[in-house]
């Protein structure tokens, strides 16, 4: 693989966990009080993941990265302020909600379409990189629905690496159960990776990065087309959020190992 | 819990004010670059700032590896490099005194000594910045910039020196210069002694642009020198200074004992008949370096008091939960936010720190103006010969009256002949340096001060918590760092003498009067923010000026004097009350008229503009207040039996000014309310 990859991250925003986050009825699905107002983050596992894309494009010539987001244009014009700065990439936007609330069946329709549409892109040199999670609605299916409908179906789910080996091969370690990995090597691009944590951690600020991305974001934001997320076929009955379970005991003079193996007996239910 | 409606009543504050309005008040709603310094400023201090602050990094004086590993965290997020032009090096365009203000402001969010580390070696590179030979600006500038290689040039500014020497009192320079070589034909080297005292970034700058007097016969006059670590002598760091505040800057006393070549004074210099006479002396240097670096310092104080909106909100709400009230009932879910008293003071912290930012920023950005306009005034006075204090003085008379007359064709509605005058940038620069010299010294006056005084109010509503080191938001620090940024960088004297010379400038007090008329039409368009009661209180301070100027006290001594301090500091202080007020409203017109055009806030925006305006008017009341009391005793104080057809007018106003405080406190019950049901974060979002 000498000509470089073009990684594709799919990421959007959510909002920053810290705010209170009150589910309310809206119109055609529930939304959070104020959700407008809050501020919001980068999706975390879609952060890893473009984290990582940055640095495989930075390690590998001739490679470039686009984020594609599907978000509401306003929030996602504040959020590129922050994430601009992080690493060098072109972004794609589409308009349109990114609460939990959305079906991931319509956002990775909405997906597969934008990337399609990206002037230049050589999709035999596609690494499709997203999240293996969201923090709002978690389906933890819509990278690989995307995956599917661009025809690509070497797909690695929970991966925390992805290394180019010599041959040109890439070698994925996915996570499994039990705390382990599962490692696989494919022939190379197209593939889809959605990934857990990674390994590396959140690249500092540099303004000098993002006025430099400024200059492709702000015209991408201002050409976002609305994406159709009509949720036909969706009823919303309710949406809470999780109750806290708080139960305290107060218990005095007991070793680790005791409180260790009680709260094992209590995990097991 | 399940879905619930929204029950919220459509006009009042539903959120914390997030980002995209305060882009839009504040004036940076289509600067990207500088929604993004503000990011990556807002990383560091809420990240490794924040860290060390609630680590206990500030209970110590000395420098230790976690505080310097902070100057890393500045250099990678562009902190650093914030100040330097493109030719040197930097990434933002133009003039950048807004870009400091907002960077100052977000470090202090957090911890002002964080922001002050910052900022202190730009201090130490301003003299260079304003007044440096190119080549000074090519050397020192350019390493100011973080590079890989890890050459930096960090820079310390050394004014103040040990007592009983220089303090406020900028002219008693014991630091001295004598020729220790001077060759023929050769540069002259000097002898450089100068003791510094309370000199900030003193652990690690490795350039210190210093003050110093002549005390040889063929030096003429005061100037600032380049000092580096390496020249020979002694460049010793001195103790460190025990301060009870910032303590996430350096600051230590000083000596130096150095010999540099002439070629390090600031501005260069002239031989005349085997005389050297630098081409600035010290105190243009000052005047040119504090102008700007004295506003970010008014920032740090106006960041204290909003940042502690949310942490005693939090608090007032939870201060019962857990006790006996259960989810749902009053005590539980309002605490101490049932308790009136305990409303309104934060709406005076609150509406306070509005104004304080309001009034900085728009100084900042004035300054962004006035820059390119100063260049440009310099520039054309060099091309015509106008050298000398004297001939520029004489030449600064002419435009003052060119400008005055244009600001009267102006507000006669004559613009379209006295267009051309307007776009002079000789008049323009009259008008804003008029402006300017009265905003800055005002904003660093009133935001630190004044702050000081209302961030006490913050800690006494978090009760015992406020004086701990567990509070978070950290308001005790807060409190305390307030009182530094009072006094360095000239203390509150300072400020208020300018005040009395720059206030009383005619061209100032032409657009005082177009301001008046301004809120008089403001007031007619937008009831609500309290602008009539402003233009009251506007009215009432200028005629008090007028009076004061021409009346004597009762034993016949003029009133209105340089060294009656008691006469001319009080109105510098009322003065600025007005300002800051007359910001503060514009602010939130800006927020109303151009948040209309952003869908994103149609929800929102009644509700915010209404809390907004709320708080305008609470502290256009407040301020009419104080500046009726101040006038009142200036005007009554001095005279044994005051009586008279003046004081008639004085009461006139002062009754007119009384009665535009309707409705005030309405306002502020309203927004009181408002504060028990906004949204706020489950937690602050920097460790505490
Ligand atoms: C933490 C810290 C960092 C500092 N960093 C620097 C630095 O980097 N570089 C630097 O050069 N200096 C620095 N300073 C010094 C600071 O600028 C001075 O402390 C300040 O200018 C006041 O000088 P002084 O302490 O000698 O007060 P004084 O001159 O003794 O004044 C004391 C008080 O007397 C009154 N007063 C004095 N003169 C007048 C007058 N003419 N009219 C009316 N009232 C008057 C005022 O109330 C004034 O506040 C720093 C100080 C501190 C505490």
């Amino acid at each position: 693989m000498t000509d470089g990859f073009h990684i594709v991250v799919c990421g959007s925003l959510v909002p920053d966990p810290i705010q209170t986050l009150e589910p309310v009825p809206g119109g055609d699905r529930p939304a959070l009080k104020n959700e407008a107002m809050l501020p919001s983050v980068l999706d975390p596992w879609a952060g890893h993941a473009l984290y990582e894309a940055a640095h495989l494009a930075a390690k590998t010539p001739g490679s470039k990265v686009w984020l594609v987001s599907l978000g509401p244009k306003a929030q996602l014009q504040q959020l590129m302020m922050r994430v601009a700065q992080k690493v060098p990439f072109e972004l794609v936007a589409l308009d349109g909600p990114a609460s939990g609330f959305t079906d991931s069946f319509e956002v990775a329709v909405a997906l597969a379409q934008a990337i399609e549409g990206i002037d230049g892109l050589d999709r035999s040199r596609l690494l499709l990189f997203g999240g293996c999670a969201s923090a709002s609605r978690d389906a933890g299916v819509t990278v690989q629905m995307v995956g599917e409908r661009l025809g690509i179906h070497d797909q690695f789910l929970a991966v925390d690496e992805l290394k180019v080996e010599d041959g040109g091969s890439i070698r994925v370690l996915e996570r499994v159960e039990g705390g382990r990995y599962l490692a696989s090597v494919c022939e190379g691009a197209p593939l889809v990776a959605a990934w857990a944590t990674g390994s590396l951690p959140e690249p500092p600020n540099s303004p000098q990065v993002g006025m430099q991305n400024m200059r492709t974001i702000m015209p991408a934001l201002a050409k976002a087309g609305p994406a159709t997320l009509g949720g036909e076929g969706t009823t919303w009955l309710t949406a809470e959020v999780p109750q806290q379970r708080r139960e305290t005991r107060v218990v005095k003079d007991s070793s680790a190992d005791e409180i260790a193996q009680e709260i094992v007996t209590w995990i097991k239910g | 819990m399940s879905a619930t409606t929204d029950r919220q009543e459509p006009d009042t504050l539903r959120t914390l004010p997030g980002d995209d309005v305060r882009q839009i008040m504040w004036r940076f709603a289509d600067r990207f670059d500088l929604q993004m310094v503000v990011q990556s400023v807002r990383a560091v201090a809420r990240g490794p700032v924040a860290r060390l602050v609630a680590g206990g990094g500030r209970n110590s004086h000395d420098w230790t590896d976690e505080k310097n590993a902070l100057l890393a965290a500045f250099d990678e997020s562009g902190i650093t490099a914030l100040g330097a032009e493109p030719e040197h090096g930097g990434y933002l365009e133009g003039p950048q005194n807004l870009a400091m203000a907002l960077a100052a402001f977000e470090l202090s969010w957090v911890d002002a000594g964080a922001a002050t580390s910052s900022l202190a070696s730009h201090l130490g590179l301003s003299p260079i910045h304003e007044h440096g030979t190119p080549e000074q600006k090519q050397t020192y500038l350019s390493r100011a910039v973080p590079t890989n290689d890890g050459d930096i040039c960090r820079g310390a500014f050394a004014l103040t020196e040990p007592l009983p020497y220089v303090g406020v009192d900028t002219g008693v320079l014991s630091g001295k210069a004598k020729i220790a070589e001077w060759n023929d034909g050769e540069e002259p080297i000097l002898q450089i002694d100068k003791r510094g005292r309370f000199i900030t970034g003193m652990d690690f700058a490795n350039m210190v642009t210093a003050a110093v007097d002549s005390a040889d016969e063929r030096i003429n006059g005061s100037f600032f020198v380049i000092l580096e670590e390496g020249d020979e002598g002694m460049f010793d760091r001195g103790a460190p200074t025990l301060k009870l505040v910032h303590q996430l800057s350096s600051t230590r006393d000083p000596i130096f004992n150095l010999k540099v070549p002439a070629s390090r004074i600031v501005g260069g210099y002239t031989i005349k008949d085997g005389v050297l006479t630098p081409n600035v002396s010290h105190s243009e240097v000052l005047n040119d370096v504090f102008r700007h670096t004295r506003v970010p310092v008014g920032l740090m104080t106006s960041a204290k008091l909003l940042s502690a909106v949310e942490p005693i909100i939090r608090y007032q709400r939870g201060r019962f939960r857990g006790g006996e009230g259960k989810p749902g009932t009053p005590r539980h879910d309002l605490g101490l936010q049932q308790k009136e008293d305990a409303l309104h003071r934060l709406i005076d912290v609150w509406a306070t720190g509005e104004a304080m930012t309001s009034l900085g920023l728009a100084t900042a950005r004035l300054f962004d103006e006035y820059d390119p306009l100063k260049r440009e005034k310099d520039r054309i006075f060099a091309e015509r010969g106008v050298t000398g204090i004297r001939a520029m003085m004489g030449e600064l008379k002419t435009i003052e009256k060119a400008a005055l007359e244009f600001l009267d064709g102006r507000a006669s509605g004559e613009t379209s002949s006295g267009a051309v005058p307007g776009e002079d940038p000789l008049i323009r620069f009259v008008i804003d340096d008029s402006l300017t010299s009265v905003l800055c010294p005002a904003t660093k006056l009133w935001n630190t001060g004044y702050g000081a005084t209302v961030m006490r109010e913050a800690v006494s509503l978090v009760g015992g918590y406020g004086i701990t080191e567990d509070c978070p938001g950290f308001l005790g620090q807060k409190w305390m760092d307030a009182q530094l940024e009072a006094t360095y960088e000239g203390p509150e004297a300072v400020q208020r003498r300018q005040l009395s010379i720059t206030m009383a400038n005619p061209v100032f007090l032409r657009q005082f009067d177009d301001w008046i008329v301004e809120l008089g039409q403001i007031a007619g368009n937008k009831a609500g923010l309290g602008a009539s009661t402003l233009a009251s209180a506007m009215k009432l301070w200028r005629w008090t000026l007028d009076h004061l100027r021409e009346t004597k006290d009762a034993d016949g001594k003029p009133l209105f004097r340089d060294n009656r301090q008691g006469v001319t500091f009080p109105m510098g202080d009322a003065l600025s009350w007005l300002v800051a007020s007359r910001y503060q409203m514009l602010d939130v017109l800006e927020l109303e008229s151009k948040g209309k055009e952003r869908p994103e806030l149609a929800e929102s925006l009644p509700g915010t503009v209404q809390f907004f305006t709320d708080l305008c008017r609470v502290q256009a009341a407040r301020a009419a207040g104080e500046v009726g009391r101040m006038c009142a005793e200036l005007v009554y104080g001095y005279q044994r039996q005051p009586s008279g057809e003046a004081l008639a007018t004085f009461q006139a106003l002062r009754s007119e000014l009384d009665e535009s405080i309707a409705e005030a406190r309405l306002a502020k019950d309203r927004a009181a309310r408002s504060l028990t049901g906004v949204m706020i974060p489950e937690a602050l979002d920097y460790p505490a």
